[in-house]
Formats: C-alpha cells, structure tokens, sequence
C-alpha cells in the first residue's frame, strides 16, 4: 500500500543554517573588557547565562575570555547573576 | 612591574568629597608601595545589577596602574580593611588588555567598530 513511500532515517535539512563565524577572528578582537556590557550582552541570553558555542559561534580561545569576562562582571554587579528578560 | 586595574564598589552613602578623598588615598598608597598610577575613571554612582549588603546603587571607580606584584598583597588588606568599600577587584592586564585600554582612553573605539552586527 505504502510501497512508495520512503523512510528516511534521519530528518532532511531543509533550511541551511547560516554559516557562524568566530566574531573575535574576523575582527581581530584581542582583549573582551569586562566592563563593556553592551558587548558581553550579546553573549548572554534573557536570563543572563552565558551561550554556549554553538549559538555564540566562538571558537574555544575566545569563548573562554568571554566567560571569564562575564563571571567578572557578574561579581562587580555590572550584569546579574539570573535575571529574567535581560535584554 | 605589571599592570593591573582595580574596580572599587563605594557605599553610595559616600559623599563627593570622600569619594574623592578615598581615591587619592589609594593612588597615594599604590604610589607609596613603589607604583605608578596610568588612569582613573570615577564613574560614580550606578545601580547595581542586584543588591549588595541590602544596597542597590553603588558609587564605582576603576582604577588602572602599574606595580611591582607584591604591592597588590597590601593594598588588599586596606581594601578589606576599609568599611565605605563594598566590593573591589584586582585584575591582572595582560598586554591585550594595556592596548585595549590605551586605545580606548584615546579615543579608538569612537566608531564602535568593535560592536558592529556579526
């Protein structure tokens, strides 16, 4: 009956995802200040926890001094530990 | 002779005068502990993102400069010591962050070329 029909294993990617790239290379960002919070935002969601790679698109050198810049500006109260509807 | 930058939280109680009274008294101390002041930027007073000691605005300070790395163990003790600090923090800068921060003081970022859209 259903003799046609095909079963695909795995779901087809229908949308292409849009190609991420490590921001701090392809600027030549060296130093993430933590007191700049306006870009420290971007790497932060709606309650204020930090993206993992796969969103933020950093490679690993860069995502860790964006981490340690968060944790910094949490402890000096620039940016809140959890928050709701940061942005 | 490394560089580091301090970030003082004030109790927000603190008047201008003592505010300004308690920099100059840790510029002098770090000048006396054989460092040298590079920059100071009081930004006053700013609410904090969440209270501390039941406080919810504080008086900032960053205070950036050079010493030899035995001087930070004492400015320590009178930080601790003193009771208008709320919180401070001692961080080392390494040579990306001395750059960065020169560049800023002169002016570098007035594009905001660092924060364009990805």
């Amino acid at each position: 009956m259903a003799k046609n029909e095909i079963k695909y294993l795995t779901a087809i990617k229908q949308e292409k995802p849009k190609k991420k790239f490590c921001r701090f290379k392809k600027y030549g960002i060296k130093y993430v200040d933590y007191k700049d919070i306006e870009f420290l935002k971007k790497f932060i969601n709606e309650q204020g926890k930090l993206l993992p790679r796969r969103l933020s698109g950093n490679s690993l050198k860069y995502q860790r001094k964006v981490q340690d810049a968060v944790k910094k500006a949490r402890q000096m109260a620039l940016l809140p530990y959890v928050t709701d509807l940061l942005k | 002779m490394n560089n580091y930058e301090l970030m003082v939280i004030f109790t927000p109680v603190l008047s201008e005068e003592d505010f300004k009274a308690s920099q100059k008294k840790y510029a002098d101390l770090i000048a006396e502990l054989g460092g040298a002041t590079i920059a100071s930027h009081p930004w006053g007073l700013k609410s904090l993102a969440y209270p501390i000691q039941k406080k919810t605005t504080g008086i900032y300070w960053v205070f950036e400069y050079s010493a030899p790395a035995t001087a930070n163990e004492k400015l320590k003790i009178q930080l601790l010591r003193d009771e208008q600090v709320m919180r401070h923090m001692i961080t080392r800068l390494d040579k990306y962050a001395v750059e960065y921060n020169h560049v800023k003081r002169n002016g570098g970022f007035a594009m905001q070329d660092k924060t364009q859209e990805a």
